[in-house]
């Protein structure tokens, strides 16, 4: 029953608050949402000391849902170290943006829809992460798209949220498309979609190929493929990302935990829990290496020249995303799902203490109208700073812990492009400690650059939003050195059991250790660069980053309209599918078609020279034909005696 | 299981209550009334006992049941009823969306109110009567008759362009009919018999199996539609009344797709194993050329049609594969497409009928005067891009999944139908509900009343129970299923077989 509760309590509030939310009042479905959510957290917690330390794992049946000949899928809960851990993170977020909320909302007169799509998401996640099998996985995989959809589109009239949130749906189903195969795919191969037997079958397939659109492949290359297909798209990974910073639209609690915190890392879950499959699968292995590298990197460099807020936020969190995925893809499994952990801390932290200034700030998102702002909410600069540390990886805070074994894990793994990925990795980390303080110095620093309307308003969070904040702060700054040894240590295997698999080879959970000095210092080297170099334009002088714009302005320009993706994506997906549609069409349908079908009838009809009155009178021909045919049927059948020869 | 002929009561029971409006005299007020309310308590007494055929429904057997066999006109063939697994529920189907739409046509219907509800019962008994039909001549007259009361729904209570709609039908319908005439003529020449269980186990030579394969397809790929022949749809749709639009695609779309399930893959193997590959490509090439279409409408009620169009492409795709998710999954397509597509067009219907205009542009931010409609059109939009946990997802899923064992390169192109369809489903809904309420027309826009909440609302129920617990629907085919592919399989080995001993 504890796991049931922790899965379906947010539903049971979500449905609530949806449906009877007029009936109740708003601060009704406040408490009655954020009341199961602290409940759930608490039992999660249960459940991880439980599963974690204690290693009690479970599968829970509920129902049966789709059987189909040999195909039998049913709704159930699996229970162990990686759910345990999910379970964890999801709850503990979603219950602090649930009480935030209740702060940040406060003006709204939508809040019980506000409050009904946080429990629903938050039900949609919880279904991803207990899934025994790929569809249930894909029904709270699309769960948590539908509610991120609705919440990105929660400002219904603004048009920009309209569009960002047609947008984030619809590119995530170009992932989900990616995903689909890959079920369909396993399900020919191992002519069944419930992991274990999955896990059970995969050795068998090792080295085999089938044939798919033509061309004869390696199996399991293919399907971890299509499948991670899936996990980009949900991820934001490079060439599927363009939808999460226009994400940022949406309220800001929704982007701590929907678009930082929890959703964006599903991708990073599917592939830990497919570790059975991807560890035996390399050629997979160096295609998620290689596309976490290079979207760490790329969303970086982008994140560089934002002026928004939130959208910094939100490429630094594109960004530490492509982390997680390097370590997936360099087989230490333990090391992304640590990073995962502590990101979900600070990054959740830096995002609610972006919608605390936001909040103080009467609305205003643009740094360049910002300034200054310590004095007057220290509160929320304090805890900005924690989380800044942790995301920068200062020595003793948590990101220092996962960031640092991932990039050490990269330098140790052997894998062809890992050493690529460690110097990206590396690069990345001086832009992001650049990014970082920038954000912090140009929000917080120097002359404020507000109107004095605003100005005049700016105060301090109340406690209902603060409180979250000093809870994530904890998490923030202990969360590494309290878990690492668990997530990616010397109790590795026992933490883990059986919920990630490392093949007999991989050894990186102790190399990663032995790896050279300066390869361990690298990143704290980086991280004080990007300190030094943002201390340097953004206090020391503040002209810099005017001049070095006009000289690179090529780059600069480039930057700012981030790689040119959404332009180049409406130039050669969105226009043409268009156009298609138009010519397919006017052309194809009003043309062609039914230029072929009125020439028939126009043809047939001046052959019988009656075209006026076939055309009003056609209901009774036509029931005159079918009495013609019937009767000569009736006649046939009589004549011929039901003899039949 | 009972005695009583419940197949036949449920299926003349909707005429008997015809009957009784047709004595109903006046124009009156009143007799509108007394009509209307015939009308609908017919057709929840059909429904409720049509339920019953599901309760004594044996789920265990592949044979057809609840069968009524009396001889007709000298012996010559029978009236002979009875129902499978195959074909049980689209009765339920039919039973259930006839209330539904007498109670959606009660205030938007005004003129010829008696002749409107005549005309729906009479499609009642009719469509029933398709799906219940063990002899191929009582098939034959339920089927192309169906067809007779549509065009008048259409033709008398449509909009200003429902002559050329209703006659583009017919020119279509047309020739499919002649051909499946000769062809049923033909099955009689060579089996000596009309009734259906006796033609199922009859094995028709190869030849003649393709000439016969394509004439029945002819007729059902039409009623599908499938592309090519879609075009008269949109325009169907467009021009119909709600409660006609709800039957056409609830209903009268499903009518092909049993017809391939009855006649085309039992009866016709071999040739249905040639033709596949062709059956195919035009489901994948309908689903994508139809939702790239969709993405183009500027009439809301066209865009659903086009969408529609998309939907059935899953299916016939699904029935082809010859593999279990295959057709089960085509089936519960089917099914579900019955429940979403005609929700569809009632939440249509709600805000045509305050306005009266399908005009994609003439709407936006309705979602400020009409919460409640938000809500139920979500439900519904969701279920048409195929959500996991709505029904829509369950058919699209298992078509797909059999699909791709048997070609990926269709699969493939049929799954980036769900890009597509997020595409314009969304967009439709961004166009129509999103967005500030700027319209001064619509600034009076009231919600959704009681009336269309209490047909709306079940069907919000059903889309996502059987989404979530699909099981009662799968349990009742899965067994006729079986046995219809154990016979496929078996009769295309055979042929294989013949084919490679006579190669030397």
């Amino acid at each position: 029953m504890l796991y049931q509760a922790i899965v379906f309590l947010p539903l049971i509030g979500a449905l609530v608050a949806g449906l009877f939310g007029r009936m109740i009042g708003a601060k009704m479905c406040e408490y009655i949402t954020c009341g199961l959510m602290v409940i759930t957290a608490i039992l999660s917690w249960i459940v991880f000391i439980d599963v974690g330390f204690a290693h009690t794992t479970a599968k829970v049946q509920i129902l049966p849902w789709i059987q189909s000949g040999s195909l039998d899928i049913n709704w159930a809960l699996r229970i162990d170290t990686l759910t345990a851990v999910m379970l964890v993170v999801v709850n503990t977020v979603s219950t602090l943006v649930h009480v935030y909320s209740i702060g940040y909302m406060h003006h709204d007169p939508h809040r019980p829809r506000f409050f009904a799509y946080l429990s629903l998401f938050t039900f949609a996640m919880l279904m991803l992460i207990t899934s025994d099998n790929l569809l249930q996985m894909f029904f709270g995989w699309e769960g948590v798209g539908l509610a991120s959809y609705l919440l990105i589109g929660f400002w219904f009239k603004k048009p920009s949220a309209n569009a960002a949130s047609m947008k984030a749906f619809i590119v995530n189903r170009v992932g989900d498309f990616g995903f689909a195969l890959g079920i369909f795919a396993i399900y020919m191969v191992f002519d069944t979609i419930s992991l274990d037997q999955i896990f059970a079958g995969a050795q068998a397939q090792v080295g085999k190929t089938f044939t798919f659109l033509s061309w004869e492949v390696d199996i399991l290359t293919t399907i971890c493929l299509l499948l991670f297909m899936g996990a980009m798209g949900k991820s934001a990974q490079f060439l599927l990302h363009t939808w999460l910073p226009d994400a940022m639209e949406g309220p800001t609690p929704v982007s701590a935990l929907i678009h930082a915190a929890t959703m964006v890392t599903a991708g990073v879950f599917m592939v830990a829990r497919l570790s059975p499959l991807f560890e035996i699968t390399p050629d997979a292995l160096t295609v998620v290496t290689a596309v976490g590298a290079i979207t760490a990197f790329f969303a970086a460099t982008v994140g560089l020249v934002q002026n928004d807020i939130k959208r910094v936020i939100a490429y630094s969190t594109c960004s530490q995303l492509g982390y997680m995925f390097v370590a997936l893809g360099v087989g230490a499994y333990g090391a992304a799902i640590f990073h995962l952990f502590t990101h979900a801390f600070f990054k959740a932290l830096l995002f609610l203490g972006a919608g605390s200034v936001i909040h103080a700030m009467s609305d205003e998102q643009d740094m360049r109208h910002m300034g200054g702002l310590y004095k007057m909410i220290p509160l929320t600069y304090a805890m900005m700073l924690i989380g800044t540390l942790a995301l920068t990886g200062f020595p003793g805070f948590a990101g220092f812990f996962s960031k640092d074994a991932i990039i050490e894990s990269a330098f140790a793994a052997s894998n062809p492009v890992s050493m690529q990925a460690f110097y990206m990795l590396v690069f990345a980390a001086f832009l992001t400690s650049f990014y970082s303080w920038r954000l912090i110095f140009m929000t917080f620093h120097g002359r404020s650059r507000a109107t004095p309307d605003v100005l005049s308003h700016v105060h301090e969070s109340p406690n209902i939003m603060l409180i979250p904040l000093y809870i994530l702060a904890i998490g923030a700054v202990v969360a590494g050195f309290i878990f690492g040894g668990y997530f990616f240590g010397h109790h590795y295997a026992e933490f883990w059991g059986k919920a990630l698999f490392t093949s007999d080879g991989n050894n990186l959970v102790h190399e990663f250790h032995n790896v050279p000095l300066w390869v361990k210092l690298s990143p704290f080297i980086a991280m004080l660069l990007g300190l030094g170099l943002a201390w340097l334009y953004y206090i020391y002088n503040t002209s810099l980053p005017k001049i070095t714009a006009k000289i690179f302005e090529p780059i600069y320009k480039f930057l700012l309209n981030k790689w040119y993706f959404d332009e180049l994506y409406n130039v050669i997906f969105v226009k043409p599918a268009l156009w298609l549609a138009n010519i397919l069409w006017k052309i194809g349908d009003m043309i062609l078609i039914d230029g072929f079908v009125n020439g028939i009838a126009s043809r047939s009809l001046d052959v019988t020279g009656k075209v006026k009155s076939m055309q009003s009178g056609y209901v009774y021909h036509y029931a005159f034909v079918m009495m013609i045919g019937l009767t000569a049927l009736i006649t046939y059948f009589v004549v011929t005696g039901g003899t039949g020869q | 299981m009972t005695d009583w002929p419940i197949l036949s009561a449920v299926t003349f029971l909707p005429l008997i209550g015809a009957a009784f409006i047709f004595l109903i005299r006046g124009e009156t007020e009143g007799a509108q009334q007394n009509a209307r309310y015939v009308a609908l308590w017919t057709t929840v007494i059909t429904f409720l006992i049509s339920l019953l055929i599901w309760v004594d429904f044996n789920n265990a057997t592949a044979d057809f049941q609840f069968v009524e066999r009396h001889d007709w006109l000298g012996g010559a063939f029978n009236y002979y009823m009875g129902v499978d697994g195959i074909s049980m529920l689209f009765v339920i189907l039919t039973t259930f969306l006839m209330p539904i739409c007498i109670i959606a046509s009660w205030d938007s219907i005004q003129n010829r109110v008696r002749e409107y509800m005549i005309a729906f019962l009479i499609l009642e008994t009719l469509v029933i009567g398709v799906f219940c039909a063990l002899d191929l001549v009582l098939f034959y007259v339920f089927f192309e008759g169906g067809l007779i009361p549509m065009f008048l729904i259409i033709g008398v209570w449509g909009g200003k362009r429902r002559v050329y709609a209703s006659f583009k039908f017919f020119l279509y319908t047309l020739a499919g009919s002649v051909l499946m005439l000769i062809a049923i003529m033909a099955m009689y020449w060579q089996a000596g018999t009309t009734e259906i269980p006796k033609l199922l186990a009859h094995d028709f030579p190869a030849e003649m199996q393709t000439w016969l394969w394509i004439a029945f397809f002819a007729s059902f790929a039409v009623k599908m539609p499938m592309w090519p022949v879609h075009t008269w749809l949109p325009d169907a749709h467009v021009e119909a009344p709600t409660a006609g639009s709800v039957i056409l695609a609830g209903i009268l779309l499903k009518l092909g797709g049993y017809g391939f399930l009855r006649f085309s893959i039992p009866m016709f193997p071999i040739a249905s194993a040639d033709f596949a590959p062709i059956v195919f490509w035009m489901s994948a090439i309908a689903i994508v050329y139809t939702s790239l279409v969709a993405l183009a409408q500027e009439d809301i009620k066209k865009l659903i049609a086009y969408s529609s169009v998309a939907h059935m492409g899953f299916v016939t795709m699904g029935i082809f594969t010859g593999t279990a998710q295959g057709i089960e999954g085509g089936i519960f397509q089917m099914l579900s497409h019955g429940l979403v597509s005609a929700a569809l067009f009632l939440c249509v219907g709600v805000v045509y009928d305050r306005m009266h205009t399908r005009e994609i542009a003439a709407y936006g931010g309705l979602v400020n005067n009409m919460p409640i409609f938000a809500f139920t059109f979500m439900v519904f939009t969701m279920a048409n891009v195929g959500l996991p946990g709505t029904s829509g997802f369950v058919g699209e899923f298992l078509t797909l999944i059999g699909t791709f064992k048997v070609n990926s390169w269709v699969a493939f192109v049929a799954t980036s139908g769900v890009i597509l369809s997020a595409g314009y489903a969304l967009w439709l809904y961004r166009r129509v509900v999103f967005g500030e309420l700027e319209k001064p027309n619509l600034k009076t826009i009231k919600d959704m009343n009681r009336r269309e909440m209490s047909y709306l609302i079940p069907l919000i129920i059903l889309t996502i129970l059987f989404g979530v617990y699909p099981k009662p629907i799968l349990d009742v085919m899965s067994v006729s299923v079986d046995k219809l592919i154990t016979d496929y399989n078996q009769a295309v080995l055979v042929f294989d077989q013949a084919k490679i001993a006579l190669k030397p």
